[in-house]
């Protein structure tokens, strides 16, 4: 099951310098007495497969060297990692791999890991943490300050100890062009009848309406996930998530019958279309709206599409029932876990400790603004509209969903309720059968 | 050696029993050619048990446990058949059209060698420039099939932008993501069509890409062994083109045809990657990916399952494999 949690922002005070007071302890001591242990630490490069990215800091020597495994495999998040790690100052060997790989085979990896790994929080995270195959970092939270409760709550286990330590998030919201809705004087929808008569002005002046796309059958979870909270709330959701509600419910017909209304103002054929392509068709004025998380903006080139960039802006999902208003948002938390034994353990701690802290998502963030640091203390100066706005939703947010795939069974999610959703796509009209299946099918999982 | 040789005829003369002159025949082999001869049998298969059999034991066996691949190996419970009627009953809707899927393109894919003989044929005959249509022809089979998917997803295929959609008359195709059957039939019993999907008819034309490539350079190498002699003792006697390859070169094409039916039996049973490659879209789904997608996926944790669809798969491999192995003792023994 999933604890429901909110963010709420964390005591500031005396407590919160601790662990950085200690940290500038240690490391002072050893930059006084560590111009030897330099030279010795810098002959041991002998490992250089291709994928491995050496971050060599005389500073951390003492701890040995402590490897990091990571999924952050394209070019930009990779050197914000990078980047991250430099901060700390700590003797790291990242072992970057192919993210779909990574995250395809963290079965058999998570049981011989590197000390540190990239992970998810959440039902993800707590899979793992259950069967005591990462490591317990309590001890660790205990140093980590600037971290709301909310960010604990996900990042615990369900035995209410720590397994995990956020990075960044990033909230799924409804994009668009500032300069479409301007120029056609179209008002943000706060309300579904809003966004419903927008749609049908847009589809009227020729811009189609939602951009959508669904290929590998995980985009359009989003749009099931922000129907189920806004028509059925939090509460309902993690509990058809976790296993405990009926998917024949008429609360989840309902759900797929205001999903119906919405199908015509699609852009057409959605399961063959790559979330790439959609975002394109939003970025070139074709498609009005797109509901995606924030890295919708990575399809665009930084440099080279900056003012398109700078001209996407987007607004939480209308509200559909007055009970539940616009109170949940779904935002994705990204971090690290402990192997459940690491050959360096206290070399691990202390990464972890740092990835923690407010320096690291600062690094991180200095390479690349698409997502929102989860630490109080991140460097929100130079934040740009989007992190700003994504930081203010989630702050407001009374529940934080992580996504559909997160928030449930891996294999539940992407098996039987990701194809029933592509099946609905393709022909909405079958939609009895096809949550009738998902329910038969749900009987031979095991929800945590 | 030198002595054993001629007393073999000997006693053939003198008509002895045939057991001694049996044992005397295998006395032909020295004590460093029985080594040799074991290490070169043994070591094949100690590694044949050990990466073919044990594992394909393993696999039969955990088809009836269930096991998340995460918990102690202690922890592997025993559930009978519960496996196999979970994914013959509740995921039948998943299971028979990945079947159907397999056997449509085991189908065509004896149209597509066909279509690689012809090929051949027309290419064997020397005409102006062969090297280079036997190029063309041959360039997608040293794509890996999961380029290939690659490939024409993004150039062939997308809908915004895919070369086909591109030149296509009216409005675009979704060839990757449309799964309306081009045809259907329903069984009794089943309470979902089966049929063709469209978007794995686009996978087909994909497949038969390479495939042709692949059986054109194998009947290629055969039709250049065939004796050019029973070619003109065909044409004197008067044989058109078609009986001259109906009655004589096709027949003395038989161990390529061999070759070229079992390729493409298994390479429609174990077809895979060039789905993988577009994210599996829903109706192309075949065996091999809803073995994986049990097995290997972050989800995992239903490795019986995921073993069931496995062994279902290896009782398939295993018919075949039998009539195959039967035909060829047949042919033998003639």
């Amino acid at each position: 099951m999933i604890g429901k949690y909110h963010l709420a922002s964390s005591s500031a005070g005396g407590a919160r310098r601790r662990g950085f007071a200690r940290r500038a302890l240690v490391l002072g001591a050893i930059a006084v007495a560590g111009a030897g242990i330099v030279a010795c630490g810098s002959d041991d490069d002998s490992d250089s497969s291709a994928d491995t990215d050496t971050t060599d800091e005389a500073a951390g020597a003492d701890l040995g060297t402590i490897t990091l495994g990571s999924n952050y495999s394209d070019e930009v998040p990779r050197a914000a990692l990078a980047a991250a790690v430099d901060a700390c100052g700590l003797d790291v060997q990242i072992n970057t791999v192919d993210h779909n790989t990574y995250q395809e085979n963290f079965n058999t990896y998570v049981q011989q890991p590197d000390d540190v790994m990239a992970w998810f929080a959440g039902y993800r995270m707590r899979a793992f943490a259950s069967r005591g195959v990462v490591g317990d970092i309590s001890d660790v939270w205990q140093d980590l300050d600037g971290m709301s409760e909310g960010f604990k709550s996900a990042s615990s286990g369900l035995d209410g100890n720590q397994y995990f330590v956020p990075l960044y998030y990033y909230p799924w919201a409804v994009h668009y062009r500032t300069s479409v809705f301007e120029e056609n004087g179209y008002d943000i929808p706060t309300t579904w009848d809003e966004m419903m008569a927008l749609a049908e002005q847009m589809e009227a002046d020729g811009i189609v309406p939602f951009a959508a796309a669904n290929d590998g059958r995980w985009p359009q979870m989003g749009m099931f996930d922000m129907l189920n909270l806004r028509i059925n709330g939090y509460d309902f959701h993690v509990a058809l998530m976790g296993g405990l509600e009926s998917w024949e419910d008429d609360r989840v017909k309902a759900v797929f019958e205001a999903w119906e209304e919405i199908l015509p103002y699609y852009q057409p054929d959605v399961n063959g279309r790559t979330w790439q392509d959609a975002a394109t068709a939003m970025g070139n004025g074709d498609a009005g709206m797109y509901l995606l998380g924030t890295f919708v903006v990575d399809n665009f080139d930084p440099e080279a599409q900056a003012d398109l960039i700078a001209d996407i802006d987007f607004f939480a999902f209308p509200e559909i029932n007055p009970e539940h208003g616009q109170d949940a948002v779904e935002a994705p938390i990204d971090g690290f876990m402990m192997a459940a034994s690491p050959a360096n353990e206290e070399g691990a701690k202390a990464l972890l400790e740092c990835l923690g802290s407010a320096d690291a998502i600062n690094a991180y963030l200095g390479v690349t603004p698409s997502v929102v640091g989860a630490h109080a203390d991140t460097d929100t100066s130079a934040y740009n509209d989007m992190q700003r706005k994504s930081a203010e939703l989630v702050g407001n947010a009374k529940y934080i969903a992580q996504f559909l795939d997160r928030d449930t069974d891996p294999d539940f999610a992407s098996t039987v309720v990701g194809v029933a959703i592509a099946d609905f796509l393709a022909d909405p009209s079958q939609i009895d059968s096809i949550l009738a299946t998902v329910e038969a099918q749900k009987q031979t999982y095991e929800f945590e | 050696m030198s002595v054993e040789t001629p007393s073999r005829s000997v006693p053939a003369e003198q008509s002895p029993p045939v057991l001694p002159a049996r044992r005397r025949r295998f006395q032909v082999l020295a004590t460093s050619d029985k080594r040799w001869l074991m290490l070169m049998v043994g070591i094949p298969t100690v590694l044949h048990v050990m990466l073919v059999w044990i594992p394909m034991l393993f696999t039969v066996g955990l088809s009836f446990t269930k096991w998340n691949n995460l918990d102690p190996l202690t922890d592997i419970t025993p559930v009978g058949f519960e496996n196999y009627w979970v994914i013959f009953t509740i995921f039948d809707s998943r299971l028979f059209p990945a079947l159907f899927n397999n056997l449509a393109l085991m189908v065509f894919l004896f149209g597509c060698s066909a279509v690689g003989m012809l090929f051949a044929y027309l290419l064997d005959k020397n005409i102006r420039g062969t090297a280079i249509y036997q190029s063309i022809y041959y360039f997608p089979v040293v794509l890996s099939l999961a380029v290939v998917g690659f490939i024409w997803k993004s150039v062939m295929f997308s809908r915004e932008s895919g070369l086909l959609n591109i030149l296509w008359p009216g409005g675009p195709i979704d060839f990757v993501g449309d799964q309306t059957k081009i045809f259907q039939f329903t069984l009794p019993f089943f309470e979902f069509p089966l049929g063709i999907s469209r978007n794995f008819a686009a996978l087909l034309i994909a497949m038969a890409w390479r495939h042709i490539g692949y059986v054109m350079v194998l009947y290629l190498a055969g039709l250049k062994a065939v004796d050019p002699a029973l070619r003109e003792a065909a044409a004197i006697d008067g044989c058109n083109e078609w009986q001259s390859f109906r009655s004589v070169v096709f027949p003395a094409l038989r161990p390529i045809n061999v070759v070229v039916a079992v390729i493409t039996v298994i390479e429609a049973l174990r077809a895979y990657d060039i789905i993988a490659a577009l994210n599996v879209p829903r109706g192309t789904e075949v065996m091999g990916t809803l073995v994986t997608s049990s097995l290997v996926g972050e989800g995992a944790g239903r490795v019986g399952i995921g073993s069931a669809y496995g062994v279902v798969l290896l009782v398939l491999c295993l018919g075949f494999i039998i009539w195959y192995v039967y035909n060829n003792f047949r042919e033998d023994q003639r």
